[in-house]
């Protein structure tokens, strides 16, 4: 019993984090159909932007991550006046290939700022372990779930009641509509690509705490996302941190009950996805818009 | 100066390049292909046999992604099960390579039918998605196939690298034998998707990418034709795949991940989608564009010292922006480059 609630806490811990990354995948998707496959990458940029400020430039951690998150948010906001914009209109492929050029493009300038080799984070988040029903936690984990929370209850709040965020949901809706009400839809993809870039630096600063390092590895976690959105709809914001908290159980799970040496923990995720995809592409919580053929 | 196409004959109406200045060129290239091997060392033959490698592979997810209009990102997984397979009956079996070659490509064409069943329901997106699954559990069966009996890298024995009993060394040595050998692959490849898009078959993939409800109320069977097209891409995958692992002797499933896939797909986007010469082109490009820039990197290592412990970035950041510079402002790819050369010139001195 120690087992399962070890196994779950870690799970809700490593979900919460996928929601994170699947939140900012989403809401680039809802706003601009845009399917993002550096979200890994945005990851890796604030986790290595928090290690420069923080230890390179030896910032106070608090103010180190504010800064950090700012110009993650710059970067997101470049990429996409930069790369998207001009792309506006064209295919499927198109748009999936350049956000692929872009993934190994931002992953070749971070290794070329800051080497692969994996560097020890700072620790600004306490590692201590707390036992609850009688399982060990280490604090940073609770602090990655009680953040995560935060975030989705302040974007939700956002999305509902602020000017900015309601402009979202209309060119989410109909991008036409919005226009001829006068919402920029440039804005909006503006913010959208900085609120994605924000959620990504803040999950890629809590994996980084929680790995105990940064390195390329971070990046890594940006495929996962794939299996989360599509379990919880591509175009669903409480979708993307229910898919998320399970497939991070399922996840951790498999990791931890079956054999080790099948190393399934990475590859349910996808088994999953598969399934999904045939017997309900929208997901859990998506639109049911999906053209069958 | 030409003016339009006008046919007088049915056997012009039907060649494949109807034009003498057309078919000029394909002696050209042809001779060009034939001598080319004679003079190259072997820095030079290894790069061609991987140009041709790859360019069998790109026509392969071409057929899919640029003809049916697919998307597929487990090309790289079709390779890893060509060579796989490949690799398994050589070892194991110590199957020749003019019998592991083809039936590598049928196995692979079989499972690649089989991972296209989700596009019977998915399209655009998520078909893309579908597909990055696929490609991540064929990599995740290679990397704990002690399961299955696969140990995760093999090596081929030297003496399955044979053409009906005759070794290839009769040939020389292994760059030039298999020069020759990836050349007769990828002739036959390009002949055979070139007339592909001249059948019935060819025509039915082509209306399923222009609007595949059309297709469907004009006739075309789209449960048979999607996975018909994914097992021909796969088809070329797999043979792309089994000619790697007898050319390189070792074969690892660090070779077939997600990046392979990733880079075949630059390769037609770069190339030009739903076009053989477009592949080609890619694959070239794809191939070249990293060994350029460690022969650049060589040669300035003099004046910038440290410049080769930033080559592999400078490579990835090259290709990552290959991409996206090819996707602004020639979405169309190398082909249309040519074309547009062509025109010009066609066109000149009355541009307008």
């Amino acid at each position: 019993m120690d087992r399962f609630i070890q196994l779950a806490l870690s799970g809700i811990a490593n979900g919460a984090i996928f929601a994170l990354v699947a939140l900012g995948f989403v809401l680039i998707y809802k706003s601009s159909d845009v399917i993002n496959f550096a979200q890994g990458e945005l990851l890796l940029i604030g986790a290595y932007l928090t290690y420069a400020m923080v230890e390179q430039f030896g910032l106070w951690w608090p103010v180190g991550v504010i800064v950090a998150v700012v110009l993650a948010a710059l970067v997101g906001v470049l990429i996409e006046q930069l790369v998207l914009r001009p792309l506006i209109g064209e295919p499927v492929i198109s748009v999936i290939m350049v956000t692929i050029g872009l993934s190994s493009l931002l992953r070749a300038i971070v290794g070329a700022i800051w080497g692969t080799t994996p560097r020890p984070a700072p620790q600004f988040l306490p590692t201590d372990t707390v036992t609850i029903l009688g399982a060990n936690v280490s604090i940073d984990r609770i602090w990655a779930f009680v953040l995560a929370i935060t975030l989705f209850v302040i974007l939700t709040l956002f999305f509902r009641y602020s000017r900015e965020g309601i402009a979202m949901r209309a060119v989410a809706d109909d991008q036409q509509a919005a226009l001829s009400m006068g919402i920029s839809v440039k804005k909006v993809w503006a913010v959208a690509w900085a609120i994605a870039a924000i959620t990504a630096a803040v999950g890629g600063i809590l994996l980084m705490s929680i790995f105990g390092g940064v390195s390329g590895t971070i990046a890594r976690v940006g495929l996962i996302v794939f299996p989360v959105v599509i379990l919880g709809g591509l175009d669903s914001i409480p979708g993307a941190i229910i898919g998320g908290l399970i497939i991070g159980l399922l996840q951790s799970f498999a990791g931890g009950y079956l054999p080790p040496e099948w190393g399934l923990g990475e590859v349910v995720p996808f088994i999953v996805l598969l399934l999904i995809l045939l017997v309900r592409p929208y997901g859990l919580f998506g639109q049911r818009i999906i053209e069958r053929v | 100066m030409q003016s339009g196409t006008f046919h007088t004959t049915y056997a012009s109406d039907v060649s494949l390049r109807p034009y003498w200045p057309q078919r000029i060129r394909i002696v050209v290239v042809l001779v060009a292909a034939l001598i080319f091997p004679w003079f190259a060392d072997r820095y030079w033959l290894n790069l061609a046999n991987t140009i041709a490698i790859a360019a069998i592979g790109a026509i392969g997810l071409n057929i899919l992604v640029g003809y049916t209009g697919q998307i597929s990102i487990g090309h790289g997984g079709f390779l890893a099960v060509g060579a796989y397979t490949a690799g398994l009956l050589a070892v194991h079996l110590g199957t020749p390579m003019w019998l592991t070659i083809p039936i590598a490509s049928f196995f692979t064409a079989a499972v690649g039918a089989f991972f296209g069943l989700p596009s019977l329901r998915l399209k655009g997106l998520y078909l893309a998605i579908a597909t990055l699954a696929s490609q991540e559990i064929i990599i995740w069966l290679l990397t704990h196939g002690k399961l299955l009996g696969i140990g995760e890298s093999l090596s081929l024995p030297r003496a399955t690298n044979n053409l009906f009993g005759l070794p290839i060394e009769w040939l020389g040595n292994n760059d030039f034998a298999f020069y020759w050998i990836c050349l007769v692959f990828l002739i036959f490849t390009v002949i055979f998707v070139s007339n592909l898009f001249r059948t019935r078959t060819g025509r039915a993939f082509v209306a399923i990418r222009d609007q595949d409800i059309a297709a469907q109320v004009i006739g075309v069977d789209l449960f048979r034709y999607k996975l018909l097209a994914f097992a021909t891409s796969s088809f070329f995958a797999g043979l792309a795949g089994a000619l790697t692992a007898h050319y390189r002797g070792v074969i690892s499933w660090e070779r077939f991940t997600i990046d392979t896939s990733i880079l075949y797909l630059a390769m037609i986007i770069i190339g030009g989608l739903g076009s053989v010469s477009g592949s080609i082109y890619g694959a070239a490009f794809m191939v070249l564009l990293p060994a350029f820039l460690s022969n650049i990197a060589r040669a300035l290592s003099g004046i910038v010292p440290d410049i080769n412990s930033y080559l592999p970035y400078l490579q990835q950041g090259a290709f990552g922006l290959a991409i996206i510079l090819f996707l602004i402002f020639e979405p169309e790819g190398i082909v249309k480059m040519w074309r547009n050369v062509k025109d010009y010139f066609r066109l000149w001195p009355f541009s307008y």
